[in-house]
């Protein structure tokens, strides 16, 4: 027996990135524009998308829920009667804490992709591990609620490097925390220089109509006007 | 956290370049923005690669530094911090990652049968 060097220099992430094409070539195909929608758990993802989900003109909005157990998010957002696709990692895909392209590809066959315009994938609540698994999106998008303080982006610099609009979520509990607005689009803009930011409160509705605005841009057919 | 999701990735693509052979040594080159935890990798990767071509192989890493560079004046320099602005002219939104974001499997020894060739 001898041993013998083999060079690859391939990053290690490339399989799931060759998936994530071959979904993004089918969302494409269908004319569906994907939204891969990122936060840790509890910042209020669905909150922000039941506030929006009967309300995008021209824009029939389609949601991929990924949980690692349990439906509860998806039952919340088909009592709105749009189309909800449950995805759960465990027990079909170990329980991971995140959704990778392999996942999301199971999920193609039974998303009805000729009846929406718009994809939004609900990933797993997790503020490290969804930001290294593209999935075949046109845009990422992250929750970051204002009950998390603000050297987050300093500490998670993956994730809020990985997206191209934050939403900061319960600005109205601003008047009763210790959170400083101020320094966490700092540390936000140190970061990631100048990302899209919307001010938002999922519970009193102040700037749903902004965050509303940018998913009819994002689901709208290329080149039309917003 | 993400170095059980990582180390899943190190061992399919390990495989996938084994060719039917037994891994012993996988080399990485990681960069320090992908905020990975050696020991942490080491520790799933050993558990991860059981059942594999790679089950019982090292890993060794080379760790590579941040290194930022400003597209409007040039400067380029290395940071233990993730702020993606320059230190001389301030410029947010032109500086680019010069290094520190690699995840590469760089390369692996495999075993090799010895080859018996007729005489």
């Amino acid at each position: 027996m001898h041993r013998t060097k083999v060079k690859i220099v391939e990053e290690a992430l490339d399989a799931n990135n060759t998936i994530a094409h071959a979904n993004r070539h089918d969302f494409d195909h269908a004319g569906v524009r994907v939204v891969n929608f990122m936060s840790a758990p509890g910042a209020g993802k669905t909150s922000l998308l039941e506030r929006v989900a009967k309300d995008l003109p021209g824009v029939r909005l389609g949601v991929l829920e990924g949980d690692v157990q349990g439906s509860m998010d998806a039952d919340r957002l088909a009592s709105l009667h749009i189309p909800v696709i449950q995805l759960n990692t465990d027990p079909s895909f170990g329980g991971e804490c995140h959704l990778d392209a392999n996942m999301v590809r199971s999920a193609i066959p039974d998303l009805p992709l000729d009846e929406i315009d718009l994809l939004v994938i609900e990933n797993v609540g997790n503020l490290v591990c969804p930001a290294e698994f593209k999935v075949g999106e046109d845009a990422r998008i992250m929750v970051s609620s204002v009950t998390e303080g603000e050297e987050k982006p300093l500490k998670y610099p993956l994730m809020f490097r990985a997206c191209e609009l934050v939403l900061i979520n319960k600005i109205d509990l601003l008047p009763h925390l210790d959170f400083d607005l101020e320094k966490f689009i700092y540390n936000l803009d140190a970061v990631n220089p100048g990302v899209q930011k919307i001010l938002v409160s999922a519970k009193t509705g102040e700037g749903i109509e902004e965050w509303r605005d940018w998913l009819v841009k994002a689901g709208s057919p290329v080149g039309a006007a917003a | 956290m993400h170095e059980l999701s990582l180390s899943g990735a190190i061992v399919n693509t390990a495989v996938k370049h084994a060719d039917g052979r037994k891994v012993k040594l996988v080399s990485m080159r990681i960069g320090a923005l992908r905020q990975v935890v050696p020991d942490s990798l080491d520790f799933y990767f050993d558990f991860v690669s059981k059942g594999t071509l790679c089950e019982g192989a090292a890993l060794e890493y080379e760790m590579i530094p941040a290194r930022l560079r400003c597209t409007d004046c040039s400067r380029e320099w290395e940071t233990d911090m993730p702020y993606f602005m320059c230190p001389d002219c301030g410029a947010a939104g032109h500086v680019e990652v010069a290094t520190g974001d690699e995840f590469e499997v760089e390369s692996i020894e495999v075993e090799e049968a010895e080859c018996i060739a007729p005489r």
